[in-house]
């Protein structure tokens, strides 16, 4: 293969209006933590925001924290303050990279936004275990640390159909929150704020789902590294009519890009998919990687696990349930194949890679034989790369490079 | 010499490889060399070396192609390269018809990849990050217990009573050598328990039903481990000619390919089949 010119990544201008709402998200956040104005709730990145947002917090999302902190590259010097407390290089890494920016006193807010000196000191702690257990044990830590109460959602796992009695179970739960949640924000609860707040969730998530659908078009205008920095509000302003305002900017410019013909790999030859999750700091060179070999990473369990079709306005601590529930995460590898197999289809895949992350079992969906057995049914080759979300210290990038370098080439020649 | 020849230059972390090949895909010439720390004065001087074994001069060459970790450090002869999963499994298509499951032990890697009937690629796996079943891990072991690269063949072949080693983690076999050790257990034992480690190690990566044949330069300095995988998998695993140039001699053919887009010369049966 020829040395080739280095391919730069093309620009969404939508960023521009992105990066002005997360910066008004994060002011807002720390307006609320500094004046008092706004009691402030950490919640998981699928824990009940709705009924956070319905109660009047202002909510910081320590998931997404932890990626900026994977993103700007300083989890791998941060992780190390959480491993010598007690908390294992061997668990995930957002949450030893996030304590251990806490413990430094280090937050990448302060650079992007200057005036913000920490993260939004919280009143109180939200978890859902659906995502694992590492997010009640990290809201934990916090918990005995900042004098705050942790409370949260146990959620099934490994569930095959969801089923009445895994919802009336979760829904359950939900409704247990809403006294002590009340009691904290020092305001009854509002079903039609929460009404209103569920709806706002749908609509984002059904834009987010068109969002990301665009890429089912040839050449696709939108990469899945894109894709994971459009989700920001997606993912911390869900329940807001920002995130929808915003959403309808980029899918206009994506389905402009689709009528020019615009790609977002120029001369995409191939269309791969992403199991697991990004290498946080490596974003832009794994971009530049498929980029260069003229291969479009165009569709992805990651990014659309931000789309909940079940939020029903008309039912909104039930249709919470069971949108929580009907998580990729949360299902067995029974329903994930049959998942994996209808993406391939949508997207017309010719190459699945599956990234192993050291520290996150449960986003690593290549241990128990899933990529061989999706192989066997689709004849779609796959490939599992070593790597992580945070850590650095477990990436090779010359094994990734060497890798995906060779899963291109065997798609160019198995054609 | 007015005919052209092709060149594969395979620069991996530990040995730089070079192979020269005629129009026919017969190797005329070959060089292996410690990669050291410069990569391109080491691969001028193998090409220089192979390319005088096969009696050209740098002008006689057709065309060439780079592989291995250190594929982008050639440019004074090529600025095209591949990987060295492409590079071998180019060299299995050519080697051997049919399917065929190529097993590599590099230096710092091993790869076990797939051929399918036709010779095309079917699927490949890289060790993790980690040391266990490479050349390093025999590097360092061979270090432990102050015995050459080189001795530690013939040594094995001498066990009488195989020590068997339970971790794969290069750190905590150290522990268990040196345990062995105190436990007054004898060199060769330890030294073939070693070569188990590593054939247990690339053999678990994945299945292998069918032809087995492996390469590398672990392999070519220790051709027991392949009578060892042969043992263990309970069938014959074929040892090739030259097995640390298979990735290099891939690469040539790469470079043949350019040179003869049409592929008419890949039609040519295979004189070599088996090793």
């Amino acid at each position: 293969m020829a040395e080739e010119k280095k391919t730069t990544r093309k620009k969404i201008h939508a960023a521009d209006t992105m990066n002005r709402i997360m910066a008004d998200y994060f002011y807002g956040l720390n307006e609320a933590a500094t004046t008092g104005k706004r009691k402030v709730a950490w919640c998981t990145s699928v824990g009940p925001a709705e009924l956070l947002q319905a109660l009047g917090f202002a909510v910081h999302f320590p998931e997404n924290h932890a990626a900026m902190l994977g993103a700007t590259r300083m989890s791998t010097d941060l992780i190390p303050a959480a491993n010598a407390i007690g908390y294992s290089p061997d668990i995930c890494s957002y949450l030893t990279a996030d304590i251990g920016a806490y413990l430094s006193g280090i937050t990448p807010l302060a650079k992007a936004y200057p005036g913000i000196k920490s993260v939004p000191k919280p009143d109180v702690l939200v978890y859902n275990t659906n995502q694992c257990r590492d997010v009640q044990d990290w809201m934990a830590w916090y918990s005995k640390k900042l004098g705050v109460p942790s409370i949260g959602v146990t959620s099934p796992k490994n569930v095959n159909e969801v089923t009445d009695a895994h919802i009336d179970d979760v829904t359950r739960q939900i409704e247990a929150l809403i006294p002590t949640l009340e009691g904290i924000a020092g305001v009854k609860l509002d079903m039609d704020r929460l009404r209103e707040a569920v709806s706002l969730s749908r609509e984002c998530t059904e834009l987010w789902k068109q969002v990301l659908e665009t890429a089912k078009a040839s050449p696709a205008p939108i990469t899945f590294f894109d894709g994971t920095i459009h989700m920001g509000p997606a993912v911390v302003l869900r329940g807001t009519q920002q995130a929808i305002d915003y959403y309808k900017v980029l899918l206009a410019e994506l389905e402009q890009r689709i009528r020019d013909g615009v790609a977002a790999v120029d001369g995409e030859s191939s269309r791969i998919y992403w199991e697991g999750m990004p290498v946080w700091g490596r974003l832009r060179q794994h971009s530049e990687l498929f980029a260069n070999l003229k291969s479009t990473v165009l569709a992805s369990t990651y990014c659309s696990s931000w789309i909940f079709p079940s939020f029903d306005g008309n039912d909104p601590i039930r249709s919470m349930a069971k949108a929580y529930l009907e998580l990729f995460i949360v299902r067995s590898d029974r329903y994930k194949e049959k998942y994996i197999k209808e993406m391939i289809e949508k997207f017309r895949i010719d190459g699945i890679i599956y990234h192993d992350a050291k520290t996150c079992p449960y986003n690593s969906n290549s241990r128990y034989g899933l990529p061989g057995r999706v192989e066997a049914d689709t004849g779609v080759p796959s490939l599992v790369i070593s790597g992580d979300l945070n850590d650095l210290r477990c990436v090779s990038d010359e094994q990734t490079k060497t890798n995906v370098e060779a899963f291109i080439e065997q798609i160019a020649e198995g054609r | 010499m007015t005919t052209p020849v092709f060149v594969g230059l395979d620069i991996g972390s530990s040995r730089t490889k070079v192979a020269v090949i005629d129009a026919d895909r017969e190797v005329l010439g070959h060089a292996v060399r410690k990669s050291g720390t410069d990569f391109t004065a080491t691969a001028a001087a193998c090409l220089d070396e192979s390319l005088e074994m096969a009696g050209f001069r740098r002008d006689g060459i057709a065309s060439a192609i780079s592989t291995g970790y250190g594929r982008a450090n050639v440019a004074f002869v090529t600025t095209r390269h591949k990987t060295e999963i492409g590079c071998l499994s180019r060299w299995g298509r050519d080697r051997f018809h049919g399917a065929i499951t190529i097993i590599d032990i590099g230096g710092q890697d091993n790869k076990v990849i797939k051929l399918d009937p036709d010779g095309r690629r079917a699927g490949f796996k890289m060790n993790r990050k980690c040391a266990a079943g490479t050349g390093a891990f025999l590097e360092e072991m061979s270090m432990r217990l102050d015995i050459p690269l080189e001795a530690m063949d013939g040594l094995a072949r001498q066990s009488q009573e195989m020590v068997k080693l339970g971790s794969y983690c290069t750190v905590f076999s150290a522990t268990e050598v040196l345990e062995n050790i105190r436990h007054g257990k004898k060199v060769p034992d330890i030294v073939k328990g070693l070569f188990y480690s590593v054939v247990r190690r690339v053999l678990e990566m994945d299945s292998h039903a069918g032809r087995v044949v492996m390469t590398g330069g672990v392999v070519a300095h220790n051709p027991y481990i392949v009578e060892m995988a042969g043992e263990m998998t309970g069938r014959p695993v074929l040892f090739p000619e030259l097995p640390q140039l298979a990735g290099a001699i891939g690469a040539a053919l790469y470079a043949l390919d350019e040179a003869d887009p049409i592929g008419i010369r890949n039609d040519i049966p295979a004189g070599e089949t088996d090793g």
